[in-house]
């Protein structure tokens, strides 16, 4: 099967601005996924840029922007795809190279959070017991991969991505309010009591419709929202 | 040229489970550590483990450690050092516990302690009958345990240097190791981070292989690094095939399907392990499941058109049970193989899944190698934990949720000997070499200068087929001796690899260059040690030697990369506390 795909390129050491570039190829059966079409591309030429690495959609390296909507190249059927298949960074992050943004900011808003189980309480020889129930609260939340799909395709977090927190390290946020192992749940609420950090979020749901882990941080949002206004309550 | 130099009291190269377990203790006890990953923490391969970790636990019926030790042991095709063993063994609750303590999100049982499910290989009583010893996080515990890790270390404050790739060790005169050369991706800029201690936690190299579950960075930097530095390369004979990959796509589908109930099915809707494991069925250990599935297929009993498969059914189980224990396989069904479980079966195929040698250790993670007549002298200042390194626990076949519980059992006991040896025996900085980074520096010149020389694809893709062809689920004597000389053909090849980006920014193409010569590194070696050993253990069967030779063969391979050349060292036989082990008949 022939492919037509036009690829953003921007190599900051030869290149005044970003272009795209055309690439036609013939792709195997074997090619299943976007990605497979990339790989085979840079077989080609080696200087196309793009990160990867489990190819079955767990790891989140491989989030890109695919013919205007973000994705997982590993996950996504090529043959679906609209052409010429225009592929692009994810937006409103800035680009080092290619399809590879930087996503320090992404990380400093995740890092933000505090994602991590706080409890200083003493520690039991064995497991802490949490009923079936009380986990089940965290499905839909811990699956985050931390790809950034939902954070670059909101509007909110492109205006204040430093502000901001995004859908992604909102989601965390919950995530460890929602465990009933978690003691911090009033520093949690405190440290996105303000304009930006948490209320920013206007519910477009660009993240909901992103996701390729199919979790909705809409939702999530959408519960500590709703802790925030039982304690003023 | 000057290379800048970074001090440390700890490096770690890799921030998977073992890596980022290490870092942790390290960390917490407030030694300067830096965390080198050529991918961000979380991207690391550990993310994609699926079925469990194991432990003794007992939550659903009675568990010992002794049992979960008898188990790894014979898994292990009595290859297995039995002191390491014990060690993570007993080891393995108050690990998984902790994990729980970090916030891991286990699932639970009804009365709140962590669910456990059976897994392949993994008996009560010594080999009687299957029992509840993987903990599980559904489907996805893998993911569950690096992000809980790398939460760890985010609290911890641990300095990590995310998208660099480590190039080559450093050793001194006396050959004691005192750092590492790293390059930085963004930049492309060469640092020699000088370290009191380094760790490799630098995963495995499955990508030597044409079909694997494993992912593009599964490379082999740390064993190539390894051989490059003189460090031998223990039991590289030995390569899991995971029984079931998805058909085609490489994909891992994890043994905890067939340990929630699902089955295998041949051509003619036989639930065949019946007649291979009539104790154990689905559910005896890997090599053997591997094993069975291949000669099946072998004699005209696939399934599909061209019959190159066999078949994962699970329907029967239920569509709650799948939704809540196997969320994640029902995506990877739909996404890769095209069926959805609840309704139909999954196409299957043995596929190359995990590397049992590596870099050779003792069971405090200290890299030992022979010196002097004594085949395990430790190498002052290196440690080793992980996949990529041969402690050895698994020995000639890995038990299934063995493998994280690798991971934390020895990334911590590495950690913690690192520990010691700063404190007590290396407190200041041993002074680097002069020519510290210079054969870094000669390979990255290698590449930016070289002409007519060959694509990086075009000799990974010849490796990968080699390796496939020449030692999969079965070899023999003829196969392996054209695999060795082919491969070593291959790796003149690659000796002169050419890129035609030679931009510093984030360089894809130098990297994936740099990753091509520690995947020759493990090729050469795998195909080394597996035409020397002539007899059929775990995961290596031999066709002209089907039987294990425990008088003969019950023995390491260590592989000196400078030189081809193997040596052979003891199997440890001798447990920490209980009575040795003795071979037994492996039957499931």
């Amino acid at each position: 099967m022939k492919m037509h795909f036009k690829i953003y390129r921007f190599n900051p050491d030869v290149d005044q601005k970003p272009y795209m570039q055309d690439y036609h190829v013939e792709l195997e059966p074997a090619d299943k996924k976007l990605l497979d079409a990339l790989v085979r591309l840079k077989a080609v030429d080696d200087t196309l840029t793009f990160r990867r690495s489990c190819r079955e959609g767990v790891c989140g390296s491989d989030a890109m922007n695919i013919n205007g909507k973000n994705g997982l190249a590993c996950i996504t059927d090529v043959a679906g795809l609209k052409q010429p298949v225009e592929i692009r960074p994810l937006p409103g992050l800035p680009v080092i190279r290619d399809l590879i943004v930087d996503m320090t900011q992404f990380f400093k808003q995740y890092h933000s959070i505090k994602p991590y189980l706080i409890n200083e309480g003493p520690k039991p020889d064995r497991e802490r017991l949490q009923s079936p129930e009380d986990r089940k609260e965290l499905d839909g939340l811990y699956e985050c991969i931390l790809c950034a799909c939902c954070s670059t395709s909101c509007p909110s977090f492109w205006w204040n991505p430093d502000k901001f927190v995004g859908p992604a390290g909102l989601l965390a946020a919950y995530r460890f309010i929602a465990d009933t192992r978690d003691e911090a749940t009033t520093e949690r609420l405190d440290n996105l009591e303000d304009p930006y950090r948490l209320f920013r979020c206007h519910t477009i749901m660009n993240c909901v419709d992103v996701c390729p882990k199919e979790l909705n941080p809409t939702k999530a949002i959408g519960k500590i929202k709703d802790l925030m206004v039982k304690r003023i309550v | 040229m000057t290379v800048p130099v970074r001090k440390f009291d700890a490096v770690i190269v890799g921030a998977g489970g073992a890596g980022l377990r290490a870092a942790l203790q390290l960390s917490e006890a407030g030694l300067k550590t830096a965390v080198i990953s050529k991918v961000f923490p979380t991207r690391s391969h550990t993310v994609a483990a699926q079925g469990g970790i194991s432990a003794s636990l007992g939550n659903v019926q009675e568990d010992k450690w002794e049992w979960h030790m008898y188990d790894t042991v014979k898994g292990s095709d009595w290859l297995g050092d039995q002191d390491a063993i014990e060690f993570m063994c007993r080891q393995a609750p108050e690990v998984v516990v902790e994990l729980e303590h970090f916030g891991m999100p286990f699932d639970r049982l009804e009365n709140g302690k962590i669910y456990q499910r059976p897994f392949g290989g993994h008996m009560a009583n010594n080999g009687k009958t299957p029992v509840e010893r993987a903990c599980a996080a559904a489907d996805r515990t893998g993911h569950a345990m690096l992000h809980t890790l790398y939460q760890r270390n985010v609290r911890a404050q641990t300095q990590f240097f995310v998208e660099w790739l480590a190039l080559d060790l450093i050793r001194d005169a006396e050959g004691d190791v005192v750092g590492v050369t790293a390059l930085e991706m963004e930049t492309g800029e060469m640092v020699v981070f000088h370290a009191k201690a380094v760790l490799f936690a630098t995963g495995g190299s499955g990508r030597i292989y044409a079909a694997s579950t494993n992912a593009f960075i599964n490379t082999g930097d740390g064993l190539g690094m390894s051989v490059r530095a003189g460090i031998p390369l223990e039991d590289m004979e030995f390569w899991q095939f995971h029984p079931t990959g998805v058909a085609g796509a490489g994909v891992l589908i994890t043994e905890g399907v067939r340990g929630e109930g699902g089955i295998l099915l041949n051509g003619n809707g036989e639930r065949f392990m019946e007649r291979y494991a009539p104790n154990a069925k689905d559910l005896a250990s890997r090599d053997v499941v591997s094993r069975a599935m291949a000669l099946e297929i072998l004699e005209g009993r696939g399934c599909g058109k061209d019959k190159d498969h066999v078949l994962l059914k699970l329907d029967h189980i239920g569509p709650e049970k799948i939704m809540s224990k196997l969320p994640g396989i029902r995506e990877i069904a739909i996404k890769f193989a095209g069926v959805d479980p609840i309704k139909d079966p999954i196409p299957v195929v043995p596929t190359c899944h995990y590397q049992m040698g590596g870099i050779p250790t003792n069971y405090k993670g200290e890299v030992v190698a022979p010196k002097d007549g004594n085949p395990e002298v430790r190498v002052n200042g290196f440690y080793a934990a992980g996949e990529c390194a041969c402690a050895s626990v698994h020995g000639a076949n890995r038990l299934g949720t063995n493998s994280l519980l690798d991971l934390v059992v020895f990334g911590k006991a590495a950690g913690n000997s690192m520990i010691d040896f700063i404190r007590n025996e290396r407190p200041a900085l041993k002074p680097l070499p002069a020519n510290a980074a210079e054969f870094s520096q000669a390979r990255l010149a290698r590449l930016e200068n070289q002409t007519g020389g060959e694509e990086v694809a075009d000799v990974r893709a010849d490796m990968q087929k080699c390796v496939q062809l020449r030692a999969g689920v079965f070899r023999n004597s003829e196969n392996l001796a054209r695999g060795v000389a082919e491969i070593k053909a291959i790796a003149e090849r690659a000796k002169r690899t050419q890129i035609k980006d030679k931009s510093r920014v984030f360089n894809t193409a130098r990297i994936e260059a740099l990753e091509l010569d520690n995947l020759i590194e493990v090729a050469v070696a795998t195909l080394v040690c597996a035409e020397a050993r002539k007899e059929s253990r775990g995961a290596h069967a031999h066709d002209d030697f089907p039987d294990r030779h425990d008088e003969e063969w019950m023995k390491h391979t260590l592989y000196d990369g400078q030189s081809r050349q193997l040596a052979y060292k003891p199997v440890h036989t001798k447990p920490l506390s209980i009575d040795y082990i003795a071979p037994q008949k492996r039957v499931y």
